[in-house]
């Protein structure tokens, strides 16, 4: 399973593809379970670059964990949560994530 | 200090207009990422795991209160309400948005700073003994040396596509506080035998994966030829280091493949060509800067004696302090004050908006308007009369920046780590937080003595744990964060580069496997006069593994 990230271009802040959009949490991204998906996700990843609307286009790897999406590597665990030395900072910190999580 | 003239001031304001031209372009797609990421890095702006991430020039360290009190408006107008100090004398923003970082620019050129050569394979920003000026021991002030080579290096036509970046690093005393070995060039200056002035040579010091303690390829050279050697080293750097790998391409590389002899030999002979030609350094030139960086008219204050034992009397806490974090000054009524950036438990180099303004204020009020930001993470006010340390202590207690542990177990070197950085494997941080918690006992870390402990969260050694009496360096091994143990590294004048001790340690493994190093030390050390790196060297890995490693070896 894999979703789409990426930084967002005007300020830096992690997104993820989801609904058509690029979302600021990773919870809901839009999953490629398959090569033809994920080769969807890097076409999108790419035009998406190429209108300069993110930076950074990467696939990861992602698990399901209670119906939301969470990220395998502790690389992208981070960037999706926040420095784990600052909870009060990042996605970490927004009420909606907490809820979400 | 240095103040900006003329031509420093249309620089930096050109390069800020020019700068927020190319962010514009850029955020209206005029621009692709590919055209712009050198652009952006020339300016000292890199994308992070979280955001952009903003490094900032403090030309070798030294910043004035007016220039603090900004760094602390932008941590809290543009940022998350903090800063974090680098060990390039340097500071680092975690968040801006790249639409803001016009504005912050134009921010730091109103104090005369900027964040030029921040990055790219260019000359970074020439660092210095963090007490020049103050210490007691110095020949003389190194600045005025880094601020000419500042100068010089300042987008040098010829050295700003080298084939790495290129790192200089200048100390004025016989006690190597600016880790000068660890640089591309490091720069001893020191007097000949007829009381002149010249340097000492290094070259090809340096960390990441390929840690190499710099070569002395020069005894004495004249100041004045301070420009044309250093060009003839970059010449000789640019002609032959190798661009086809990325690994390969820094300095010391060079050195090694060549060898000393031969790699002096074309550096002398490149500098042969130029010694006597328009790179010469005028006398009245060096005095014009020797000028900017003119001491302070520091008075008499000999009512500091007294107050100083009576403060003693007062407060342990105090005295603790004065013993850790103070260290003498060429003028006997005065002292240079360390303020710790690495209260237990905390992140190493950190500040919080609110602290860089009080630290500034206290600046401005006790200490002549002078700081400085140590390569250690540490700030330093260089010039306190001793009559003002118990004033500067309270103040520092009220801002939690009192922490007596300049030099000990828990003033932690530590890179940001996967906590905030694209290119870290593992974490450092949280590491550095738990081994300064485990050794909190300012008793305990004294009984240990100096020790400098380092952690890196990846191969590139931003937290020069090679070189950290203990070093740490965190990779990531199966999924998981592994932390690989060195011993017996140092960056003072007997520079010396860790041994890995053995198999590394979990992340829930490595507070442990610390605390059994430093155990094992203090049983085997023949006084508490014998420092951590003085027993190591005396007695080698041996002990250390088979406190860490014997029980394996016995069951398996």
């Amino acid at each position: 399973m894999k979703v789409l990230t990426a930084n967002r271009l005007s300020d830096g802040i992690a997104v993820w593809y989801a609904d058509g959009g690029w979302a600021e949490t990773v919870g809901h991204a839009d999953i490629a379970h398959d090569k033809a998906a994920e080769d969807r996700l890097e076409a999108i990843g790419a035009a998406a670059a190429a209108n300069n609307e993110v930076v950074d286009v990467n696939i990861i790897d992602v698990i399901m964990v209670d119906g939301l999406v969470e990220p395998v590597r502790l690389r992208e665990k981070i960037r999706a949560a926040g420095p784990t030395i600052r909870t009060d900072l990042g996605k970490q910190a927004s009420p909606e994530t907490v809820r979400a999580a | 200090m240095y103040r900006y003239d003329e031509f420093d001031h249309d620089f930096v304001q050109a390069r800020v207009a020019e700068f927020s031209d190319q962010v514009q372009r850029r955020l209206a797609g005029e621009i692709t990422e590919d055209q712009f990421r050198p652009l952006r890095l020339m300016n000292g702006v890199y994308l992070q795991l979280h955001a952009y991430m903003l490094r900032i020039a403090v030309p070798y360290g030294t910043l004035n209160s007016r220039q603090l009190r900004m760094l602390g408006h932008i941590a809290r107008k543009y940022d998350k309400g903090y800063g974090h100090f680098t060990t390039r004398q340097n500071i680092q923003f975690n968040w801006p948005a790249l639409s803001d970082i016009p504005a912050i620019l134009a921010d730091l050129a109103s104090v005369e700073m900027h964040a030029i050569q921040t990055s790219g394979n260019c000359i970074r920003n020439v660092t210095a003994d963090h007490f020049a000026g103050a210490a007691a021991d110095e020949v003389a002030d190194p600045r005025p040396y880094a601020e000419i080579l500042r100068q010089w290096s300042s987008v040098h036509p010829e050295f700003s596509f080298l084939p790495r970046k290129f790192k200089i690093a200048v100390t004025g005393a016989e006690r190597d506080r600016a880790a000068i070995q660890t640089h591309d060039i490091g720069l001893h200056l020191k007097k000949n035998a007829a009381g002149e002035l010249g340097f000492a040579v290094y070259v090809g010091g340096g960390q990441g994966r390929t840690p190499m303690v710099a070569k002395k390829i020069r005894d004495f050279l004249p100041e004045a030829d301070l420009l044309s050697y250093c060009t003839a080293i970059l010449r000789v750097y640019n002609l032959y280091g190798r661009r086809d790998n990325k690994y390969k391409a820094r300095i010391k590389i060079l050195v090694h493949e060549t060898g000393v002899e031969e790699i002096t030999r074309q550096i002398e002979a490149e500098w042969q060509e130029l010694r006597d030609a328009d790179l010469k350094l005028p006398e009245a030139d060096i005095q014009a800067i020797n000028a900017y960086f003119a001491p302070p008219a520091l008075v008499d204050r000999p009512e500091g004696d007294d107050a100083v034992k009576q403060a003693r009397l007062d407060s342990k806490s105090f005295s603790q302090w004065l013993d850790q974090n103070v260290v003498t000054h060429r003028y006997p009524d005065y002292a240079a004050v360390t303020i710790s950036l690495k209260g237990i438990g905390e992140v190493p180099g950190d500040a919080t908006d609110s602290q860089m303004e009080a630290v500034a204020d206290i600046a401005e009020k006790y200490a002549f308007d002078e700081l400085r930001v140590s390569h250690e993470q540490n700030l330093i006010l260089p010039h306190v009369a001793r009559a003002d340390l118990k004033a500067v202590y309270d103040a520092l207690v009220e801002i939690g920046l009192a922490t007596a542990n300049s030099n000990l177990i828990s003033d932690i070197i530590s890179c940001p780590g996967l906590d905030y950085c694209a290119l870290a494997t593992a974490r450092s941080i949280p590491v550095a937080q738990e081994i300064s918690r485990r050794f909190a006992s300012l008793e305990r870390q004294r009984e240990i003595g100096e020790l400098k402990l380092k952690i890196s969260g990846c191969i590139n050694a931003c937290g020069h744990h090679h070189v950290g009496h203990i070093g740490i360096l965190g990779v990531e091994k199966k999924g998981s964060e592994l932390y690989q143990v060195t011993l017996g590294g140092s960056a003072d004048e007997n520079t010396s580069v860790g041994e890995i001790i053995g198999r590394g340690f979990s992340s829930e493994e490595i507070t442990d496997a610390i605390e059994q190093i430093v155990d094992t030390y203090l049983g085997l050390r023949l006084n508490p006069d014998e420092r951590f790196i003085d027993a190591y060297r005396r007695v080698g890995p041996a002990p250390f593994k088979e406190a860490l490693y014997a029980g394996e070896t016995k069951a398996a």
